[in-house]
């Protein structure tokens, strides 16, 4: 039988990987690459990059596993992110993840069933000050509460 | 022509800076106004933002929170020329939260555009590496050891000792490493730094290089701050095209590169050892000690780590003298530090002081009380690790040793202020929970303690034999105190214990309702 062709996602990995002339120190980089450009890191690029590297496939896949942005399936369209630290608990961060979590009917965690959005807990975003924090699609959104609150709830769920 | 300030910081684009300056922008144009727009960093009263400036013959003048709404109405009360309206505070400069600081690290940020090489130099930047340039290694060492400078990441260790050490070492080749991996909740002062005055850390760490002899640096920055990223990215290139890095920095025979590298979620990558790992593209699992990394740090080779406010410090010790720096503080603690006021407070920002204040003073006298206009319960001094205060221990003056002695600690200087609705027993499970899922799991008293810890504070609540598991609470923290590895597992009793010690009440809800 012959091989199986590299598939496209492991042809972008292997592109990445060798960007960066295969340095395994720079593997945080080319995983964050990879998943900017593919929205996940999908299971076939682990042995890929392990081969890239002169690593073991554990030893990819540990780094993948060890850190909270990676995600091994596809997140929603849209990813709300809530800040859970105590700052904003201080500022009423638990009400408003409670708000979020009623509105997109999904545990902090979850991804919801039709892949419209997920949502996920993040422990600070730096604006302590000026809770509850609110991180949707990259944007930043701070007094995420009361009116705010309400106006991003429904940019979230259109 | 007018120039107007909008800042680019994350406060400020959290509340919709970007459509503040672009409505802005828009309206001066329907008016046919010379206007330029520049995006600054934040001056630091939080609770303004987006705080808009504006340049006017009286100096600098404030208007904010400035809103999209609130635009057409300023023009209308003429505010590009200084004129009255809701929104003005008068100049900037005189607005009492900013006027009765001590700014040294942050003098510049705010007042600048942050990637203006033109605008940096011509408020005083890259006088401490010219200073340096000129001195040996080992005077740029005394320097900095003069000052009495002690790490601003936390831990309070003196800077002087630790560079001096790498300058010691033999090894040919050296590196410096800046951590940036801000996680802790109430503290935003790297963040601000390095998205309002970039140069300034990139003037710090050159001068660590030619201190230690080391050619290469690693900025290591959480994910969770993109601004910050992209401004540092952005500021090192700039930086090198006009020789400030790179080969022959300012034409000399001295050498320095830096990199940008991204965090990716993991709360112990802010210890030092764990960072290591992970700028070496691993997991960041905590390193045992000794070796110190000032002697095997990142690659097995000497390197000198520090916090963002710490290398942020040099340049102006290398341009004033360690002694200037030195002058200001007390006892053991030098200098000057950033706090940052956060949580439930009114007014909330970065307030920079020489040590000495208490922390009393700065929440009221700056932070002007709670935002819910409520009593002050707790205090959270020093981020996640740090103990939870109560209102009759807010004399403690800010200095290391004073909060060391009231079993607690000043840490980055991030304050967390809580009212009195606050659960403290529900604090302390949280401390726990945030322990069990940011344990890196190298050593068993994190990994496991943590989870037995939020077990243990569930029972505890729920009534269930409280004198047993309260007695096996105090002896779980005890041995995750004792044992474990890095700060992490070993100071999570800390905020547990301050608030069993504290506020004893809250930790038998179940009791109190029977009342």
């Amino acid at each position: 039988m012959s091989q199986t062709p590299a598939s496209p996602a492991v042809e972008t990995a292997t592109a990445i990987a060798q960007a960066h002339g295969n340095r395994p120190d720079a593997l945080l980089e080319m995983l964050h690459e990879i998943q900017h450009r593919l929205g996940f890191i999908p299971e076939a690029v682990i042995p890929a990059l392990a081969q890239a590297l002169n690593r073991s496939r554990a030893e990819v896949f540990g780094v993948v596993s060890f850190y909270h942005d990676f995600r091994r399936q596809p997140a929603g369209r849209h990813v709300v992110r809530v800040c859970r630290a105590e700052a904003c608990q201080a500022r009423g961060g638990r009400e408003t993840e409670a708000a979020l979590q009623q509105h997109l009917r999904l545990k902090t965690g979850e991804t919801a069933p039709d892949g419209s959005v997920t949502l996920e807990a993040v422990y600070c975003l730096g604006l302590c000050a000026i809770g509850p924090a609110v991180m949707v699609d990259g944007k930043l959104h701070a007094r995420a509460e009361g009116k705010r609150l309400a106006t991003l709830l429904t940019e979230v769920a259109s | 022509m007018i120039r107007l300030f909008v800042p680019r910081d994350s406060f400020a684009l959290a509340l919709d800076a970007d459509a503040v300056a672009a409505r802005i922008t828009a309206e001066a144009r329907e008016r046919k106004l010379d206007i330029v727009v520049v995006r600054n960093g934040s001056r630091g009263l939080a609770f303004l933002e987006p705080l808009v400036e504006v340049d006017t013959p009286m100096g600098r003048m404030a208007y904010g929170p400035v809103t999209v709404a609130d635009v057409a109405s300023l023009f209308e009360a003429k505010f590009h020329e200084g004129g009255k309206h809701p929104l003005a505070h008068g100049r900037t400069d005189a607005i009492p939260f900013l006027k009765n600081q001590q700014r040294l690290t942050f003098a510049r940020c705010g007042l600048t555009d942050p990637l203006s090489l033109a605008d940096y130099q011509a408020h005083g930047g890259f006088a401490g590496l010219a200073a340096a340039l000129k001195k040996s290694p080992a005077d740029i060492v005394a320097e900095v050891t003069a000052s009495g400078l002690r790490g601003r990441g936390g831990a309070g260790f003196p800077t002087g000792i630790k560079w001096q050490t790498v300058l010691n070492a033999a090894e040919p080749e050296k590196y410096i490493c800046c951590n940036a991996d801000e996680g802790d909740s109430g503290t935003f002062a790297d963040r601000m730094l390095m998205e309002g005055d970039p140069f300034l850390l990139i003037e710090g760490m050159t001068i660590a290089g030619l201190a230690a002899g080391a050619r290469e640096g690693f900025l290591y920055i959480r994910s969770e701050y993109p601004q910050a990223i992209a401004t540092m990215v952005r500021a090192c290139e700039l930086a090198q095209a006009a020789g400030f890095l790179g080969q022959s920095i300012q034409g000399t025979n001295h050498s320095f590169s830096l990199h940008v590298r991204t965090g990716a979620g993991a709360y112990i990558c802010g210890e030092e050892t764990a960072m290591l790992e992970s700028l070496e593209g691993k997991r960041g699992m905590v390193r045992a000690k000794p070796p110190i990394p000032a002697l095997e740090g990142l690659f097995g080779k000497p390197t000198i780590i520090n916090n963002v406010l710490s290398f942020a410090a040099v340049p102006d010790i290398l341009a004033r003298g360690g002694a200037a720096y030195q002058a200001l503080g007390l006892g053991r603690s030098r200098g000057t530090l950033p706090f940052q006021l956060a949580g439930n407070v009114k007014q909330g920002g970065l307030v920079e002081l020489a040590f000495g204040p208490s922390l009393r003073s700065l929440i009221n006298d700056f932070g002007g009380g709670t935002a819910s206009g409520r009593p002050i319960r707790a205090v959270q001094v020093g981020g996640p690790l740090g103990a939870y205060l109560p209102e009759a221990a807010l004399d403690t003056p800010l200095d290391y040793e004073a909060f060391a002695g009231a079993s607690a600690m000043l840490g980055h200087g991030g304050v967390v202020v809580f009212d009195d609705t606050v659960d403290m027993g529900l604090q302390a499970r949280f401390a726990m929970e945030f322990c069990a899922v940011e344990s890196c799991g190298k050593c068993t008293p994190c990994r496991i303690g943590a989870q037995r810890g939020v077990e243990v504070i569930d029972r505890l609540r729920a009534s269930e034999n409280p004198a047993a598991n309260l007695a096996l609470l105090k002896d779980l923290c005890q041995t995750m105190t004792d044992a474990s590895l890095c700060a992490m597992g070993g100071l999570t009793p800390m905020p547990v214990l301050s608030a069993l010690s504290h506020f004893p009440e809250d930790f038998q809800p179940a009791a109190k309702a029977a009342e």
